[in-house]
């Protein structure tokens, strides 16, 4: 375990334009970038075909291919295409890739609803939008977090991976020190990362608890009643 | 031909087997190999461990869990950790695999088992089937839909991220990436990704096709 | 009250679910839509609140054309309960309640207080409002769904299946209250159920459909048992037409003796069969046979002229003497009807 205190205990990596703090927000800013796009096209998108019910070829096959395209292929497609003058030649495929997990939870969150659930919305005298915001979306909230959550782990991974291609964050010690066989720099990333991915996950699990009612989730016990005829 | 840059066949038929390790045939049947065995290992693994969840129900909630977190790590520092233990070899590359494919497929043999209708199972008991009978010719045969859903997953995933590996040498098609990369040059990057989609969309296929012939009601039941 | 004025539903397919339908519900009174799967009951019922359109023809809510006003609009004016009750899962049960009073802008203090004495009203402990809806059973939950339609005091609630999910006893029980809140409240009801038993216990007038969204009959369910238009209605009527008829038949006019009684423990006297043994409260406690001291046979009661001739016949039935029973509503005997006395009262509904 000696590469832990020599990579965590170097006050240089702590410090600079290279140092953890950096690399941190670094990753912090291009995983909540990309999932932030993502969320901006998918949500709405799934939504919409949700509540419709049209389009939704479109969704399954988007969501197939996207599981089977490598994502080390397409950033350096981008970056060979398009040039590394900026960070959007990266940050374009992270998002196109995010967007899949998203879109098809939100929509299959949506389709999933009762029917009789929607009838009754409409027939109380809810509106189009109504509906879909006071009654589809809570309902299908988990879901849709759901997709959000496995899209959030899937920018995590491919932001790692993208430091090949030369964009910062903390795949860069994890590269950077492989290529130079700097093996503390590889393994303290490598947890670095895997912490960065742990506190994501549990951060999605406390939003989840917070914003799906308790009355879906089923959080609560039954309890029996006594109070009344049944 | 020319002198110019070579086009994207010429660059195929250059390279598809040089003799030498590296040629396009060589990555292939490594990418195949790569992803078959975490796919195999996944399910061979992910049965029994499934199976015992549903016998055990305690076993099954912090099962999910471990798993749960395991899948939302990246592959990429777990290959990583790994080479301590494993060295620059295809096993650093396929542990992680097997670990997001049970991920995957534990929870899909809980859950396809978990759909067995209560009044099959009691009729099967009622038969006088043995606990290990029942288990091949009743309810495996229900949950293999179920299961075999989660395989697509596994099987599609895990061919395109094999190509992960490559940054640590041993990534299959994934190696025409990095060498694109370090070389500039695009045909190795626009065959890598797409042999990588075939193979999945193949490994689909075929999967579909299994689940054919192994549950030839469910088309019964879709054609009525 | 609500007036279909021909109106027809086809479908561009070209079934046709509603044929030149021509109804009136009338106001603060139930009308039930009764018919087979395929009549098209449920389809007319939606095509009030204008969860369907109209292909031909008209519906009136008090003269006025439904489709001259906004959809959403005219739905929060108009109660709607659906068979699975279709309570919002993500929503505590007094908001449940508190739906529409929302929607019609109330604050949440009023729309919380008239959703609370909602609960009550349907028979609900008040403090299950702070529960959520899976935490109630499919009886307490077709409650919600009832005072949920209530909310806003409509004066039209649209009742499509509501208590078809729920097990017989439960059903019973929520129709019963149903009659309750009605002679409550007043309102003008459309219930749409495939129960013929439903539809004649509950309805003020049946309106009895068949497939292919044709009526076949309206009648208030007396005249329906009597006089069935033709053989669909008499077949879809089914068994027992005569016996349920006694159902509307009031025990009100049935004579009654009083001088075949006699205390417990005392012995039978004169040349009567069959004496009524009373306990010191003077409820029954058994008919006494001439001649075999001690043994009480079991006696069958109604409660006089609130039960009907139905009840009556089977209190009958039910006593060895063949005599009913007649109680007051503290089970106190106030007399006997024999069979000469039901007879008469029969004779008495079959020609009046």
């Amino acid at each position: 375990m000696n590469w832990l205190v020599d990579f965590f205990g170097d006050p240089a990596h702590w410090s600079g334009p290279y140092g953890i703090p950096v690399r941190l927000l670094e990753h912090l800013e291009f995983s909540a970038l990309a999932l932030f796009l993502a969320t901006l096209v998918a949500v709405p998108l799934g939504l919409l075909i949700g509540h419709t019910g049209r389009g939704h070829l479109v969704v399954v096959v988007s969501a197939n291919l996207a599981r089977a395209i490598p994502t080390l292929g397409v950033l350096v497609l981008f970056v060979l295409l398009l040039g590394t003058a900026s960070i959007w030649p990266v940050i374009i495929p992270l998002v196109l890739l995010a967007v899949p997990p998203i879109l098809v939870n939100t929509f299959e969150g949506i389709r999933g609803v009762d029917p009789e659930l929607r009838d009754a919305a409409y027939g109380m005298g809810l509106r189009g939008g109504q509906v879909l915001g006071q009654v589809l979306v809570p309902v299908a909230l988990p879901l849709i977090l759901l997709g959000l959550r496995l899209s959030a782990i899937q920018v995590v991974a491919t932001t790692t991976v993208a430091a090949y291609t030369g964009l910062g964050g903390l795949g860069r010690f994890v590269i950077d020190g492989f290529a130079t066989q700097d093996y503390a720099s590889v393994f303290g990333g490598s947890v670095l990362i895997v912490l960065f991915a742990l506190v994501v996950q549990v951060g999605f699990t406390l939003v989840q608890r917070v914003t799906v009612s308790p009355g879906v989730s089923r959080r609560l016990k039954v309890r029996d009643s006594g109070a009344t005829s049944r | 031909m020319g002198d110019g840059p070579p086009s994207l066949w010429e660059w195929i038929a250059r390279n598809w087997d040089t003799g030498r390790a590296g040629s396009i045939r060589d990555l292939l049947s490594d990418h195949l190999l790569m992803s078959l065995v975490p796919i195999v290992a996944g399910l061979a693994l992910a049965l029994p461990l499934g199976l015992a969840c549903i016998r055990w129900r305690w076993l099954y909630q912090p099962t999910a869990a471990v798993f749960n977190v395991l899948y939302a790590l990246p592959s990429l520092p777990l290959f990583m950790l790994l080479i301590s233990v494993t060295g620059l070899s295809p096993v650093t590359v396929i542990i992680p695999l097997i670990f997001y494919a049970m991920a995957v497929l534990i929870p899909a043999v809980v859950d396809g088992i978990r759909a067995v209708p209560e009044h099959v199972r009691q009729s099967a008991v009622a038969m006088g089937f043995t606990p290990l009978r029942r288990l091949v010719q009743v309810e495996l045969p229900i949950a293999a839909p179920v299961v075999i859903a989660g395989l697509r997953v596994v099987a599609v995933s895990s061919i395109s991220l094999v190509s992960v590996g490559a940054l640590i040498g041993q990534g299959g098609l994934g190696m025409l990436f990095t060498r694109a990369y370090q070389n500039p040059f695009l045909p190795p990057v626009v065959v890598g990704i797409g042999l990588i989609v075939l193979l999945a969309l193949v490994a689909d296929g075929l999967l579909v096709l299994a689940q054919r012939l192994l549950t030839p009601w469910e088309r019964a039941r879709r054609a009525t | 009250m609500i007036t279909f004025d021909a109106v027809t539903k086809r479908y561009p397919d070209g079934t046709v679910a509603v044929d030149r339908l021509g109804l009136e519900a009338r106001t603060g009174e139930i009308t039930v839509l009764v018919g087979p799967s395929g009549c098209g009951k449920t389809t007319s019922l939606r095509m009030i609140n204008r969860m369907i359109d109209p292909s031909e023809g008209r519906i009136l809510l008090d003269g006025a054309p439904v489709d001259t006003v906004d959809p959403p609009v005219l739905r929060r004016g108009i109660g709607y309960v659906i068979q699975q009750a279709g309570l919002f899962p993500h929503r505590k049960v007094v908001d449940n309640v508190a739906t529409v009073p929302y929607l019609l802008g109330w604050n949440r203090k009023r729309a919380r207080g008239r959703a609370m004495e909602l609960l009550e009203r349907v028979g609900l402990d008040p403090a299950m409002g702070e529960r959520y809806p899976f935490q109630l059973s499919g009886g307490q939950q077709q409650r919600v769904g009832v005072a949920r339609a209530l909310a806003a005091d409509p004066p039209v609630l649209l009742m499509d299946e509501p208590f078809s999910a729920v097990d017989p006893v439960v059903r019973t029980n929520l129709q019963d209250e149903l009659i309750r809140l009605q002679a409550e409240l007043n309102k003008t009801i459309v219930f749409v159920t495939h129960d013929i038993d439903e539809a004649i216990k509950l309805g003020d007038r049946v309106a009895v459909l068949r497939v292919g969204g044709k009526l076949a009959q309206v009648a208030d369910p007396k005249t329906l048992l009597t006089e069935p238009a033709d053989d669909f209605v008499r077949e879809f009527l089914g068994r027992d037409r005569g016996i349920r008829r006694l159902q509307f038949v009031s025990t009100g006019g049935l004579r009654l003796r009083t001088d075949l009684t006699v205390r417990e423990g005392a012995d039978g006297r004169g040349d009567e069969p069959w004496l009524l043994a009373l306990t010191a409260e003077g409820r029954a406690a058994g008919w006494l046979a001439r001649g075999r001291p001690g043994e009480l046979g079991p006696a069958g009661t109604f409660r006089h002229g609130r039960d009907s001739m139905r009840a009556a016949l089977d209190a009958a039935l039910l006593s060895p003497s063949g005599h009913a029973v007649a109680v007051d509503e503290q089970d106190k005997v106030v007399g006997v009807a024999t069979r000469q006395a039901l007879d008469e009262a029969l004779t008495e509904a079959v020609h009046g």
